[in-house]
């Protein structure tokens, strides 16, 4: 097996990582951030990095449980809200989502998993109007990679200062800011139904998953060449399939272009433009 | 004979020329308190880096005529001062260009000759290339100046070296990347090393501006560097921050280091253009 290593200098990570939010919100003229909070350990990192960037008075922890959501995750957001001193709500969203699960008593769960993840989103988005703040957010490049997130759901924020990081290296720079050892340590979930985890879901660890994605992505190797550094061919295949298949979710949707000047093709400009 | 250098590592507002030239006017009345001869500012620092359908509304022309280059002009009659901006030549074709103004006059213009179109880079898409790499006169001696991916290339210091550049003022709008277990980014380290060479195998002094702040996930290190001809560090910068960072550079130095190290008078340059011409008759 080909030797990756992973680690990250989390001194430089940080500094560059909060002077991007501070950058970021403020010159739009903001200076507060609203992050949801769920418990695991992504969200828990975007939301002490946003604290160090922003001050704790400036960025608001949502809590958004459905009725099955764990006992745990909600504890465990408690323990970094209590950490960082951070004002915070808990808004559950069970009443606004099982009216439209009732309209179809047969709904899977992905479907149920896909509205909880847009329900939130909703009430993230609407805190951020009565917080002033812009909604930071909390997916790790593994899992935008892997595409293990709900379009228009979790996905949704304004800026994501931790979406170059890797899982293990989320860990990592977790550890070194010292996010509470109980969201360390538990097994990685969407809490979207009972005893799912994320490893058990994709079917692989993301520490296994990383390896490969660094080697593919930064490293730019072949599948072959993947295999070949020592990786199982079918865990290589159903990685690059899923990284194929969900290039959809890491783009705006296009446009078909009719005119000379088109947005997304010729009409170009960074958000920044301006400031 | 001493020349006092100043680097001049500032973040900048994405196409906003107005604002960044009032940020450039502060800088240089900050630099001219410390009694500065020379302040450089980073690649395109008077417009932002990555200006995509920005490039022609912030285009300026070097001229005293032109409103952003007017109060600059005039500042150069106490320090000499190097800008970054768009340039727009009178075929309306934009350059990524660094300015030597001095005495109330545009000295020197360079257009970028390597424009990054690979990776994160897309510059050849909105920018024509430069097509001269010259050494020109200054009072502190003979100068070269060169922007960012210039001086990944070897051929332009080179060439500068022997077009009689003894001080090269190189300027960057470096995004930073490959974040891993060391203490500084990849991009940095890799900046870093080749100045040092260059200074070294040049015998020359080497100078770099590199600005600092963010566009959109973009981040810009700064770590503004100055090496004298022995290739020994005279002043560092500060990461991620904008700062001023000054060297005092004793010009005889070039003399004491050509003396034991005579690398420019025996650099054999028929012997290059032979090879040269051999390799490249050769397709």
């Amino acid at each position: 097996m080909a030797d990756i290593n992973l680690s990250i200098n989390t001194d430089l990570a940080r500094e560059i990582l909060t002077g991007f939010i501070k950058s970021e919100i403020t010159r739009v003229g903001m200076s507060r951030a609203v992050i949801g909070l769920s418990g695991g350990i992504d969200s828990a990192l975007s939301c002490a990095l946003a604290v160090e960037a922003l001050g704790r008075d400036n960025v608001l922890a949502v809590r958004m449980p459905y009725r099955l959501s764990s006992q745990g995750s909600l504890d465990h957001a408690q323990l970094l809200i209590d950490q960082l001193g951070i004002p915070s709500k808990t808004i559950e969203i069970t009443d606004m989502v099982e009216p439209l699960f009732k309209l179809e008593p047969e709904m899977s769960k992905l479907r149920k998993g896909n509205i909880m993840a847009r329900e939130r989103m909703i009430v993230i988005y609407d805190q951020s109007e009565v917080f002033k703040g812009l909604v930071v957010g909390t997916s790790n490049k593994t899992e935008i990679l892997l595409g293990y997130s709900t379009l228009f759901g979790d996905s949704a924020n304004a800026l994501n200062p931790i979406g170059d990081l890797y899982k293990t290296q989320v860990r990592q720079l977790s550890r070194a800011m010292n996010i509470p050892a109980p969201i360390m340590d538990k097994a990685p979930s969407a809490d979207l139904w009972e005893d799912q985890t994320d490893e058990k879901e994709l079917g692989f660890t993301y520490e296994d998953a990383d390896h490969l994605l660094y080697l593919l992505v930064d490293q730019r190797y072949s599948p072959q060449e993947a295999v070949e550094a020592g990786f199982d061919k079918k865990f290589v295949e159903a990685v690059t399939t899923r990284i194929r298949r969900n290039q959809f979710k890491r783009m705006l949707p296009p446009i078909a272009k009719v005119s000379n000047r088109t947005i997304g093709y010729d009409f170009l400009y960074l958000r920044d433009w301006g400031t | 004979m001493k020349l006092k250098l100043a680097l001049a590592q500032i973040n900048t507002k994405l196409g906003e020329v107005e604002a960044n030239l009032s940020k450039h006017l502060e800088y240089i009345e900050k630099a001219k308190a410390q009694k500065t001869d020379l302040i450089v500012f980073p690649e395109l620092s008077l417009t932002g880096y990555v200006l995509q359908d920005l490039v022609a509304l912030a285009a300026h022309q070097p001229t005293e005529e032109d409103p952003i280059f007017k109060p600059l002009l005039a500042a150069s009659k106490d320090l000499d001062i190097v800008v970054g901006f768009v340039d727009e030549d009178s075929r309306h074709r934009f350059y990524i260009a660094s300015a030597y103004l001095s005495g109330g006059k545009v000295l020197h213009v360079h257009h970028k000759v390597y424009l990054p179109t690979y990776g994160l880079f897309d510059e050849g898409r909105f920018f024509a290339w430069g097509d001269s790499i010259r050494s020109f006169d200054t009072k502190f001696g003979r100068v070269g100046m060169l922007i960012c991916e210039d001086f990944w290339h070897a051929s332009p210091p080179y060439l500068l070296w022997l077009d009689g550049a003894d001080i090269m003022l190189f300027s960057s709008a470096s995004p930073g990347r490959g974040l891993n277990d060391k203490d500084k980014l990849e991009s940095a380290r890799w900046v870093e090393r080749v100045n040092k060479a260059y200074a070294s195998m040049f015998t020359s002094f080497v100078a770099h501006a590199n600005r600092v702040g963010y566009e959109d996930g973009l981040h810009f290190w700064g770590g503004a560097t100055i090496f004298d001809p022995n290739g020994e560090e005279l002043a560092h910068g500060p990461y991620n921050e904008e700062a001023i960072t000054y060297a005092e550079l004793d010009l005889n130095q070039l003399r004491r280091t050509r003396s034991r190290l005579p690398l420019l008078r025996d650099e054999r340059t028929a012997l290059v253009q032979k090879e040269l011409d051999r390799i490249l008759s050769r397709g």
